[in-house]
């Protein structure tokens, strides 16, 4: 009763609680709050055990560890305020509280992935502790703590690791995160090499906010993610001008590819980022059989089975297709422009550029090929799929629509080859590819590339006399190596003359192969062409002579000057040097000696004075020709009246003979 | 100087077979020229120089249409080779023959060297061979009558070493070209060069002149024309035989050896196949001249 008596009064009341507070805080504040000391009578007992949520846990505190972590000025109600001015405590303790110093932090938190897992009761939701520990949190810097940026993918991989539970019961599209993390580039690097500036998982998840990719404020989500990889990568949109138009990084960002279309996220992407447009919201039209264009009704129809056996089927419409307009009732609407494919391929789109395709395109000109008249356009199925128009063995008839005889390019043509397509199928590469289905054999696009021809007269074309060298080399090798060492080659020879290249021997699309027939006899002209006085000399030889009635067995230019490894006469490795020359005739003739290396294969007999022999040998047989026609044929000419006459007389003497009147000598009618 | 009437000649003849012959078929006694080996040797003869030149003539004139087509009718350049040499072989064969058959004649007729290099039936050239070519000049220019042709005129002896010559120079050169891996073993390599030359061009003065000069000396002068088949016959008629050799015809009928020669004429169609054989041998004989002239004059180089 006295105390309620007492209490009556408030005014008295407040008065004494305000003294005791004073007094509490003024005088001995030590005697009425708990002092770490008096937490750590109790806790300092490594032995000493609680209860949570009925587990058994340890409550043992390490002193040494508090006072050397970053909380170690903090008292320890600070943090579990709950037991304030409690001299003891039950078991039921709530966890510390982070967010009166880090209210900041907690914000985020609560928002994220991880903060609303936990508001939700989920109990495999990460608390501040999980990742930062309790008593012992050490600073971030210090390559200890378990936030340290080295510490971090395992961290994280605590939860995320490939069969934690996390992993397998809560909804993760990515798989296998931490080994192929530590397989990137990024994992690679703070991992094996301790560059702890390189991206962890926080790096691009952020620490505290974390969000699904599906969500819009996320770090990675699309539009975000070009963000958050610039933040190290500040540079990346100049290096990335070579694949994507530097315009459309202001004009359309929203339909160019995020980092991870390209550069997986950990690294194989399997989620397919539906944003923007998606391509069920454009074959809501164009999946129908007879949807036509307005003004010059073609089909508008999209195979979508197509598009998935494509090389493109990850790629979603709106990204070639750019100039959609979400927003709009019909997104197409807006799109003015056909389908750019340098969006993503700058660097072949530069090649085309350069190349007589693409010149006579910036020239609006309606027989120039575009990407999609070789490629396709929504069934682009790339260079290994057999029914693809790029496969190789499809390149020629590719090519034919417009090379063919007739066709528009050959109507343009002002050069010198002529039924390409016809004598390519009969050359050694056609009859590879076509008939016996060679594929790693040479089709038009190995020679004149897929995407930069130019004229044999443009510097830049593989098919540039300095240039074919090495474009036959890309396959032939071993030739292209003789071929750099020989005389002809511009790398030896230092000439104004025009030297010969592959195709001059060999043709550019008639080439067969160099052990036929055809080839063997045509080579002596080929040579002839350039070499006119030496190779007339050599018809002139008996060498020359049988290989013009078609003997291929014979020597040839190439049996002793060798094909592509001809070589000055002086140098020890020519076939023709003194060293090797009765080994080159020993090819053919197998007992030649050196004075058979003697004979002149290249003689004539017009030559007084490098062949006198031969010149004297000549009109020495040529003037016993002359002389005995000269006397013979005079001597019958002569003969030739009298004859006549002997003939009349003989006739007459032979009538006479029938008619029995014979007395008559013609020698003596003659000669008395 | 020598009676050629018909009647003094059977007298001559002094036998009454021939005589009685003579009575009914005058025309057809015929006169033996040419023994039957030296017709074979003959024919052998003109299938391997045919053959030889036309293989050989493929190589010289390698640059024309001709060459190449012939030389594809051949079987190609190679087996046109394998007949040039085996043609070559056949040649050899037939100047050995008939090197063995004069000395089996000379045996066979006792004769001494003196007389067998220098009678009347030796290939050698003597004293009447000039006498006998200086008439014939003066003959031509209207400045006498036809000499007395004896068993060989001079052109006939001229063509027959001709022929030896010929095998010897072209035979020689071509052995050289045939084995040139053995021959440079003892000469320089430039011989070859040499040699060839000289096969080749002495190949063309024999093809020229047996297809020119010995075609028409033998069988287009006009009192052969178109051809003369003694050759291949071994004779001829009587009649013609007294004009055309009356030298030796006198010789005969002096030594009484005339009957000896006497031979009955072949069966027409001996006649005609010879003259088939004859025929292909001067068609294909032109026809290399006219070839020869061709390249020669537009296709030389």
């Amino acid at each position: 009763m006295y105390r309620r008596v007492r209490y009556d009064k408030p005014e008295k009341i407040f008065i004494i609680n305000f003294l005791n507070i004073f007094l509490i805080f003024l005088l001995t504040p030590s005697l009425y709050s708990q002092d770490n000391s008096d937490c750590l009578m109790c806790h300092e007992d490594n032995s000493l055990t609680g209860t949570r949520n009925g587990k058994t846990i340890s409550v043992f505190v390490n002193e040494k560890k508090l006072s050397s972590s970053v909380h170690s000025d903090i008292d320890c109600i600070s943090c579990h305020v709950d037991l304030e001015g409690m001299d003891a405590h039950d078991e039921n303790v709530e966890k510390a509280k982070c967010n009166f110093c880090h209210d900041d932090i907690q914000a985020k938190y609560d928002k994220s992935l991880h903060g609303k897992a936990l508001a939700k009761g989920d109990r495999l939701a990460p608390g501040c502790q999980d990742c930062h520990g309790s008593h012992d949190i050490i600073p971030v810097k210090n390559s200890k703590s378990k936030v340290a940026p080295i510490n971090i993918p395992g961290l994280c991989g605590q939860c995320h690791k490939e069969g934690s539970t996390v992993q397998l019961q809560r909804n993760i599209p990515q798989t296998h995160i931490l080994e192929n993390y530590s397989e990137s580039i990024h994992g690679e690097g703070l991992l094996k090499k301790g560059l702890i500036v390189t991206a962890t998982c926080a790096s691009c998840h952020t620490a505290h906010d974390i969000l699904p990719h599906t969500d819009p404020k996320s770090s990675i989500a699309r539009r975000n993610i070009a963000n958050t990889c610039a933040k190290c990568h500040a540079e990346i949109e100049q290096v990335h001008r070579k694949v994507i138009k530097g315009a459309l990084w202001e004009k359309e960002a929203n339909v160019l590819p995020a980092c991870v279309d390209c550069h997986q996220p950990h690294e194989a992407r399997k989620v397919f980022y539906d944003q923007g447009m998606a391509d069920q919201d454009c074959l809501g039209c164009h999946n129908q059989k007879n949807i036509k264009a307005s003004n010059d009704d073609r089909s508008l129809f999209v195979d979508y089975n197509g598009i998935k056996d494509s090389r493109h089927a990850n790629i979603s419409c709106s990204q070639c297709h750019s100039q959609v307009s979400p927003s709009h009732k019909r997104p197409c609407d807006s799109i003015i422009q056909k389908v750019d494919c340098t969006s993503c391929h700058a660097a072949v789109g530069e090649e085309y550029q350069l190349s007589t395709h693409g010149k006579l395109n910036a020239e609006n000109d309606p027989n120039a090929p575009v990407c999609s008249e070789c490629h396709g356009t929504h069934e682009v199925l790339g260079k290994n799929n057999p029914i693809s128009p790029i496969f190789p063995i499809n390149i020629p008839s590719l090519c034919a629509k417009c090379h063919r005889e007739g066709e528009s390019a050959t109507v343009r043509y002002k050069g010198t080859e002529f039924n390409i397509i016809k004598n390519y199928t009969e050359s050694i590469h056609g009859k590879g590819l076509m008939k016996s289905g060679l594929t790693v054999t040479a089709t038009c696009t190995d020679c004149h590339t897929a995407h930069r021809e130019l004229p044999h007269t443009d510097s830049l074309s593989s098919i540039n006399p300095v240039n074919i060298p090495s474009t036959c080399g890309n396959c032939h090798h071993g030739i292209q190596e003789q071929f750099e060492k020989s005389i002809h080659s511009p790398k030896i020879s230092n000439t104004d003359k025009e030297l010969p290249t592959c195709e001059d021997c060999h043709t550019a699309h008639k080439i067969i192969r160099a052990d036929s027939e055809g080839f063997k006899l045509k080579i002596m002209d080929q040579c002839g062409r350039c070499h006119e006085a030496i190779s007339e000399t050599y018809f002139d030889t008996y060498h020359g002579k049988v290989s013009q009635l078609g003997y291929t067995k014979t020597a040839k230019c190439y049996d002793c000057h060798g094909a592509h490894d001809i070589l000055p006469i002086e140098n020890p490795s020519s076939h023709l040097n003194r060293k090797n020359i009765v080994e080159t005739c020993q090819k053919c003739h197998s007992s030649a000696n050196r004075q058979f290396a003697g004979y002149f294969t290249h003689a004539t007999h017009h030559d007084p004075e490098k062949y006198p022999w031969l010149f004297w040998t000549f009109w020495g047989m040529t003037g016993l020709l002359l002389f005995t026609f000269v006397i013979a044929g005079v001597h019958t000419i002569l003969w030739l009246p009298r004859s006549l006459q002997w003939r009349r007389e003989l006739k007459r003497r032979k009538l006479n003979n029938l008619n029995k009147n014979d007395n008559i000598d013609p020698h003596d009618n003659r000669r008395s | 100087m020598i009676t050629e009437d018909p009647e003094e000649l059977k007298n001559n003849t002094s036998s009454a077979n021939i005589a009685a012959k003579d009575k009914t078929m005058a025309v057809e006694a015929q006169v033996e020229r040419f023994s039957r080996l030296n017709r074979v040797l003959h024919i052998l003869m003109i299938v391997s120089f045919i053959s030889l030149a036309l293989t050989g003539m493929t190589l010289k004139f390698s640059y024309t249409g001709w060459a190449a087509f012939l030389s594809g009718l051949f079987g190609g350049f190679e087996f046109a080779g394998y007949i040039h040499r085996f043609s070559a072989v056949i040649m050899f064969i037939v100047f050995i023959s008939h090197i063995i058959d004069l000395i089996r004649i000379k045996q066979k007729e006792k004769k001494s060297f003196k007389e067998f290099l220098f009678g009347s039936s030796s290939m050698l050239f003597n004293k009447n061979d000039l006498k006998d070519f200086i008439g014939s000049l003066k003959w031509f220019i209207g400045l006498g009558g036809r000499p007395e042709y004896g068993r060989w005129t001079y052109w006939e002896k001229f063509d027959y070493f001709a022929v030896f010559w010929g095998i010897f120079i072209i035979g020689s050169t071509g052995l050289t070209l045939w084995f040139p891996e053995f021959f440079t073993q003892f000469m320089p390599g430039w011989v070859i060069n040499v040699t060839t030359i000289i096969h080749s061009d002495e190949a063309l003065l024999a093809t020229g002149f047996i297809f020119t000069i010995h075609f028409f000396n033998t069988h287009l002068r006009p009192e052969k024309f178109p051809m003369d088949i003694v050759i291949f016959s071994g004779r001829v008629p009587l009649e013609e035989f007294k004009l055309d050799r009356p030298q030796e015809y006198k010789e005969l009928v002096e030594k009484g050896e005339l009957e000896k020669y006497l031979v009955e004429p072949y069966q027409p169609i001996v006649i005609r196949t010879i003259k088939i054989f004859g025929w292909t041998a001067l068609t294909i004989g032109f026809s290399i001249i006219i070839w020869i002239i061709y390249a020669m004059l537009f296709a030389y180089r």
